[in-house]
C-alpha cells in the first residue's frame, strides 16, 4: 500500500499457547479437545463453592523448558494473582493468572527474514494463566450457551516487546514461536482448534519518528494470514484516521476474518478495573536451580541450534537452513532424505524445502501427511545425481509419486524421462542442430557467446527433453569451440 | 446422656451403655423439642442420621473400635455436604446441594462420627452475632434475647444447648473462638493450613480455618486428631504430621511460660469479663505457670487490616454466585449485567454487600496500594508481634471478646461497633496462629471466654494448657436452662 | 476520603450487585464508616516493610499431571438454574 511508504508500524505479539498437559492447570479434569460440551470441567472448573486450585506440575515445567529456549530469566519465584471480572466463560469470575512476578522474564527469539538476515526479537515476559470457556452464540432461545471444558486449561501467554516492525514479522515471529514451542512438544500448535492464539498491539508512526504512536489491541487473530491481514488493515485504518486529522484512541479491536476488518470491543472497555491481587489459594512457586538444571538437561535440539548445525554439516544457506528448521518434522524429514541418498546436501534441500513443500502447501499439509515418502523421493533425487533424468524430469516424477504412483524407475520408464547419455545419438542431434544454423554459428564464433543458450534449447528441442543437458553443454562447447 | 462430653460418649459406646442409635436419637429427639427456641440448625438430617449409626454401631459389632465411631456431630453450615443442602447461611445456596463432601466432612465420616445436620451461621461467614443469616437470628441458650457471637453461632448454640455433643466451626477473624465465648463452650481454630480448606465455602482463602467446637479441651483434641492432616486438594494445607492431641493433654503445666499481651487488657475491656480472665490467670498460677507481660504494639490495628484483607479476598471469592451455575438466579434477566447484578443483589443479604462493595474498592485501581498493599504490610508487623512474643512465653492468655453476649439487634445498624467485637480474635487469622476459647466464668448469667494463643502447630500445647484448667475448673461443664 | 453515591454506584457496577438507589445513601454512610475505621492504618510508617499475602511462610505444592476427575455433568448441572443440551445458558453474549 503506498500509504505505508512513509509510515512504520509498530508491532508487539501476545501469544497464548495451550499447553499439551493431560489434565488441567489447577484440577485433574481432562483436558482433550473436542469432547461433548461440559463433560470435562469438574468441579474445580466449574468454581463450585469450596474447591480450591492445586497447581500441574507438568504445567510448569513446560513454562520453565520456554523460558529456557528463548534464553529468558527463569524467575526462582513466581506469584499467581487472580484477574477479577465477570463474564459467562470465567466460572469464578477471575482467572487465575501471573502478574506482577511471572514465571518467565525476559528473553529473546530470532528471527529470519526473507533475505536471509536474522532479527532478535525481546521476549517481555511469559506467564501461566488458566484459560476461560467458550460461550456458544447459537441461538437458544435467544440465550448464549456456555461450554466450560475448556476452563482451566493450562496457557502460556508470552508477551514480546514492541520490536516488530511490519506484518510479514509478525508473521515470521509468529512461526518461530510456533516452531519452538513444537520443538519443545508443549504445545501442538494447532491454531485451528485455538491452541495457539495471538493478540496484536499495533500502532504506526512516521518514519523517522522516534516516539510511539497510541496502540490498539487486536483480538484473535488466530492464524498466520489473518496475523498478516489484520495488522495490515490495523495500520491502515490508524494511517487513515491520523491523516483525516482524528487521533488514535487507545483500545481493543476485534478482527473479523470474514470481513477482513477489525472493529472496536467497547464491552471490554468498560470492565477494565481488574482487581489483581495475590491468589491467597496459591502459594509462591518458587523453582531452584537444580530444577532448571534439569529442565535444561532434558531439552532437546532447538531450532536456532539446528540451523546452525544445518549450515554448517551440510553447506546450506541461512534461509534454507531456516525454512528446513521450521519445524521439528520437517528437519528430521530433511535428515533422512540426505541419509538415504547420502549425498549433495544442498539438492536434497531444494526438492524437499521448494518441489515437495509445494504441493504441501498447496494442499495444506504438514510433512507428516506427505503423499510423497522420504524414501521415494531419496529415489527420485538419486536419479537426478546419477543422471538418468533431467531436473524436469525428475519434477514430472514429482507430480506422478503425488498423484499416487508408488515407483520411481517404473515412472521414469512409462513416461520415457531417462535422459539421452549415448554420447553418440547426442552428437547426432547437435552436429544436425549446427547444420540448421549456420549463421549463429558464425556468430557464436565471432564472440556473440550468448547464443550458447539458443544452441542447447535446440538441441533439448530435437531430443524431446531426454538430452542430459549436462553432455549436451561438453559436447556443444567442444563443437562451437573445436 | 446428653449432658456427656465426646470423651465420655465414646468411652460409653465402647462400654456398650447406649448404642449410636439410642444416642442418635436423643440428640434429634432434643433437636425437635429445643431447636425451635434457638434456630441453631438449618438443616437436620434425621434419616441420613439414623443410617449412619446403624451403621455405627454394626460396625463397632464387628470390630471397629475407632474412638469417634457412633458420635453423633454436627457440621456448620459452610462445609459442603454431598447430597445435602449447603447454604453457607445465605439466600444465594438456599436451594444448593453439594455434590461433594468438605475433606473435613469425609475424615470425620471416616472416622466414624454420625451427622445430625447443619448448623446455622453467618451469611458467608460474615458476621459476629449470627444476626446475617438468611435462616434468622441464632439466639444464646443462656439468654434467648442475645446472641450467640458468629460466625459460627449455630454450631455454639448448638453445643451449649447440649443439641450436639460437638460441631465444626470455621474462624476467619475470631467466628469459633468468640461464639464459644459468648455461650461457654470450648473451640479451637487451628494453625493455618493445619485443618484442609476444601469444601469448606470460602470468606477470606489467607485466614480462613476451620476447628472443633465441643464441650471440653478433651473434646477438641479428639476431632481435630481426626480433622486434621495434609490435603492434595488444599496446596495451602501443611504437610506436617498429625500428632495425637489427646496424649500431651495430661502434661503438667509447671513452668509454662504464659504471656499477658497488655493490649488485650486495656480500655474496652469489659470490667466483669476483666474480672474472670484475672481469676483465670491466678489459677494457672497455682497449676505452676509462670506469667509476665508482654506487648503486640500492633495488635490495635488488626481490625482496620482485617476490613481491608478480609473483604478483598472475599469480593473475588464471592465473583462465582453469578447465577449461571448454580445457585440463586434472578428472574427474567434482560441481558448479562441484569443477569449478575439482580442475581446477586437479590441473592446477597446487606452485610455481605458491604464487604464486598468494600473489597471490591480496596482492590480497585488507585487504591490498592492505600488499602490492599498497606494492610499487607501492617498484617506482617502483626505476625511479627507475635514472633517476637513466643521467644519468651510458651502461650499467651487474654480476653476472646470484650464484653459477653450483646442482644440480638444492638449492634446491626452499626457494622464498625460490631466488627470491634472481634478485636482480640483478628490479630490470630492475619497471623494465622492456633487459638482457642474456652469458658471461664459467667457476667450477668452470660459466658465469659478465656483465649490461649500458641506458636504455630503448637495445637499440642494449647489443648493441654486448656484441659488442665478444666481439671481445676467447671465452667466448661455448666448448662444454661432451656 | 470519603465516598459520595455515584462512587458506590460505581463500585456497586463492578461488583455486579444491584442495590436500589432509595438505599445507596446508607451503603454510602456504612462504607464511610469503615473506611474510616480503616484510616488508622495511615499512623504506621510501612515503608520498609514487605507485604504479606500469606501467614505461612511456604512455598506451593504441585500436582502430578494426571486425569482423576471423570465426568459428572449429569450431577454438576442438576444444580444449575439453566441448561440445554449440555450447555449452560444465559443472556445472549455480545462480543
Amino acid at each position: 500500500m503506498d500509504l505505508m511508504k512513509d509510515w512504520e508500524l509498530v508491532i508487539g505479539l501476545e501469544v497464548h499457547i495451550q499447553l499439551a498437559t493431560n489434565s488441567k492447570i489447577f484440577s485433574g479434569a481432562a483436558t482433550a479437545f473436542g469432547a461433548e460440551p461440559n463433560t470435562q470441567a469438574c468441579a474445580v472448573d466449574l468454581g463450585m463453592p469450596g474447591v480450591l486450585p492445586v497447581l500441574n506440575k507438568e504445567a510448569v515445567r513446560m513454562a520453565v523448558q520456554f523460558g529456557l529456549a528463548v534464553d529468558a530469566e527463569v524467575n526462582r519465584k513466581s506469584v499467581f494473582a487472580r484477574k477479577n471480572y465477570f463474564y459467562p466463560d470465567l466460572p469464578k469470575g477471575y482467572q487465575i493468572s501471573q502478574f506482577e512476578l511471572p514465571i518467565v522474564g525476559r528473553g529473546h527469539v530470532d528471527i529470519v527474514q526473507k533475505d536471509g538476515t536474522i532479527k532478535r526479537v525481546g521476549v517481555t515476559r511469559a506467564h501461566l494463566e488458566e484459560d476461560a470457556g467458550k460461550s456458544l452464540h447459537e441461538d437458544f432461545h435467544g440465550m448464549s450457551g456456555i461450554d466450560l471444558n475448556r476452563a482451566s486449561t493450562p496457557l502460556l501467554e508470552i508477551v514480546s516487546e514492541p520490536d516488530l516492525r511490519s506484518a510479514e514479522e509478525a508473521v515470521a515471529y509468529l512461526k518461530t514461536i510456533h516452531g519452538l514451542v513444537r520443538y519443545l512438544e508443549i504445545c501442538d500448535g494447532n491454531m485451528a482448534e485455538g491452541s495457539m492464539r495471538c493478540d496484536a498491539n499495533v500502532s504506526v508512526r512516521r518514519r523517522g519518528e522516534e516516539k510511539f504512536g497510541t496502540r490498539c489491541e487486536i483480538k484473535n487473530v488466530n492464524s498466520f494470514r489473518f496475523v498478516e491481514k489484520a495488522i495490515n488493515y490495523e495500520a491502515e485504518r490508524q494511517i487513515r484516521e491520523i491523516l483525516a486529522g482524528n487521533s488514535i484512541r487507545q483500545e481493543t479491536r476485534l478482527y473479523d476474518s470474514t470481513k477482513n476488518e477489525t472493529r472496536s470491543m467497547r464491552s471490554k472497555e468498560e470492565a477494565n478495573d481488574y482487581r489483581y491481587f495475590p491468589d491467597p489459594d496459591l502459594l509462591p512457586l518458587v523453582i531452584d536451580d537444580e530444577y532448571i538444571a534439569g529442565v535444561k538437561a532434558g531439552l532437546p535440539e532447538l531450532p536456532a541450534a539446528k540451523r546452525e548445525r544445518f549450515i554448517g554439516q551440510y553447506g546450506l544457506s541461512n534461509y534454507d537452513a531456516t525454512v528446513l528448521t521450521g519445524s521439528k518434522e520437517l528437519a528430521a524429514a530433511y535428515e533422512t532424505l540426505v541419509g538415504l541418498v547420502g549425498k549433495e546436501p544442498k539438492i536434497c534441500a531444494n526438492w524437499l524445502s521448494q518441489e515437495l513443500a509445494g504441493y504441501l502447501n498447496k494442499e495444506n499439509l504438514e510433512i507428516t501427511e506427505s503423499k510423497v515418502s522420504m524414501e521415494q523421493l531419496a529415489a527420485l533425487v538419486g536419479r537426478i545425481l546419477d543422471g538418468t533424468i533431467s531436473g524436469r524430469g525428475g519434477k514430472e516424477v514429482l507430480e506422478a509419486l503425488w498423484a499416487g504412483e508408488a515407483e520411481v524407475d517404473g515412472i521414469i520408464e512409462a513416461k520415457g524421462l531417462k535422459q539421452m547419455s549415448d554420447t553418440g545419438a547426442l552428437e547426432a542431434i547437435i552436429d544436425q542442430v549446427l547444420a540448421g544454423a549456420t549463421a549463429q554459428v558464425e556468430q557464436y564464433r565471432g564472440g556473440k557467446t550468448g547464443l550458447f543458450g539458443f544452441f542447447v534449447g535446440q538441441v533439448m528441442k530435437l531430443s524431446k527433453g531426454q538430452a542430459n543437458p549436462g553432455q549436451v553443454n561438453d559436447i556443444l562447447k567442444k563443437k562451437l569451440e573445436g | 446422656m446428653i449432658e456427656k462430653t465426646i470423651a465420655e460418649l465414646s468411652a460409653g459406646l465402647a462400654a456398650g451403655e447406649f448404642s449410636s442409635r439410642e444416642l442418635t436419637d436423643a440428640y434429634l429427639q432434643r433437636i425437635a423439642t429445643l431447636d425451635s427456641k434457638l434456630n441453631s440448625f438449618v438443616t437436620v438430617t434425621a434419616d441420613a442420621a439414623r443410617a449412619q449409626a446403624d451403621a455405627a454401631d454394626a460396625a463397632r459389632r464387628a470390630g471397629n473400635t475407632s474412638r469417634l465411631l457412633g458420635v453423633p456431630f454436627a457440621h456448620k453450615d459452610i462445609f459442603c455436604t454431598a447430597g445435602v443442602r449447603t447454604s453457607c447461611g445465605s439466600k444465594m445456596l438456599d436451594s444448593f446441594v453439594a455434590p461433594y463432601d468438605a475433606t473435613v466432612v469425609r475424615k470425620l465420616k471416616e472416622a466414624g462420627l454420625v451427622t445430625l445436620g447443619k448448623t446455622n451461621m453467618d451469611e458467608f461467614a460474615m458476621g459476629s452475632s449470627n444476626e446475617t443469616s438468611y435462616y434468622g437470628p441464632v439466639r444464646n441458650p443462656w439468654n434467648l434475647d442475645t446472641v450467640p457471637g458468629g460466625s459460627s453461632g449455630g454450631s455454639a448454640a448448638a453445643v451449649a444447648a447440649r443439641l450436639t455433643p460437638g460441631a465444626t466451626g470455621t474462624d476467619t477473624g475470631g467466628s469459633i473462638r468468640q461464639p464459644a465465648a459468648l455461650v461457654g463452650i470450648t473451640g479451637l481454630k487451628p494453625t493455618y493450613g493445619r485443618v484442609s480448606r476444601y469444601g469448606m465455602i470460602a470468606f477470606a482463602s489467607s485466614l480462613d480455618q476451620g476447628g472443633p467446637m465441643a464441650q471440653t479441651a478433651e473434646d477438641c483434641a479428639l476431632l481435630l486428631g481426626a480433622m486434621a492432616g495434609f490435603d492434595e486438594r488444599d496446596s495451602t494445607s501443611l504437610d506436617e504430621p498429625v500428632p495425637d492431641y489427646t496424649a500431651e493433654l495430661n502434661q503438667p503445666l509447671k513452668g509454662l511460660r504464659i504471656g499477658l499481651p497488655k493490649e488485650y487488657f486495656g480500655e474496652g475491656l469489659d470490667a466483669g469479663t476483666a474480672a474472670c480472665v484475672e481469676a483465670a490467670i491466678a489459677e494457672y498460677k497455682k497449676l505452676g505457670a509462670e506469667v509476665k507481660e508482654i506487648s503486640l504494639p500492633n495488635s490495635g490495628l488488626s481490625v482496620p487490616v482485617y476490613y481491608i484483607i478480609a473483604p478483598a479476598e472475599a469480593s473475588s471469592n464471592l465473583s462465582r454466585y453469578d447465577g449461571v451455575r448454580f445457585g440463586h438466579r434472578c428472574e427474567n434477566p434482560k441481558d448479562l449485567l441484569d443477569l449478575y447484578s439482580r442475581s446477586r443483589g437479590e441473592g446477597f443479604g446487606a452485610e455481605v454487600k458491604r464487604r464486598i462493595l468494600i473489597g471490591t474498592y480496596a482492590l480497585s485501581a488507585g487504591y490498592y496500594d492505600a488499602y490492599y498493599l498497606k494492610a499487607q504490610k501492617i498484617r506482617r508487623l502483626i505476625a511479627e508481634d507475635f514472633k517476637r512474643a513466643f521467644e519468651e512465653v510458651d502461650v499467651i492468655l487474654g480476653p476472646t471478646s470484650p464484653s459477653p453476649a450483646f442482644r440480638i439487634g444492638e449492634k446491626s445498624d452499626d457494622p464498625v461497633s460490631m466488627y470491634l467485637n472481634d478485636i482480640y480474635t483478628i490479630a490470630i487469622n492475619l497471623a494465622g496462629l492456633p487459638a482457642m476459647s474456652l469458658p471461664c466464668g459467667f457476667v450477668n448469667g452470660l459466658p465469659v471466654g478465656l483465649q490461649l494463643i500458641g506458636n504455630y502447630f503448637a495445637e499440642g500445647r494449647l489443648l493441654n494448657a486448656a484441659h488442665q484448667y478444666q481439671q481445676v475448673t467447671d465452667w466448661h461443664s455448666r448448662a444454661p436452662a432451656l | 476520603m470519603s465516598l459520595g453515591s455515584e462512587e458506590v454506584k460505581k463500585i456497586a457496577h463492578l461488583a455486579r450487585i444491584a442495590i436500589d438507589d432509595a438505599n445507596i445513601p446508607a451503603y454510602a454512610t456504612n462504607l464511610n464508616n469503615i473506611l474510616a475505621l480503616v484510616e488508622q492504618m495511615n499512623a504506621v510508617d510501612t515503608s520498609s516493610v514487605e507485604p504479606m499475602a500469606h501467614p505461612l511462610n511456604v512455598s506451593q505444592r504441585l500436582r502430578e499431571d494426571r486425569v482423576t476427575e471423570p465426568n459428572q455433568r449429569e450431577l454438576f448441572q442438576g444444580l444449575a438454574p439453566k441448561t440445554e443440551a449440555g450447555l449452560y445458558l444465559v443472556p445472549k453474549v455480545i462480543e
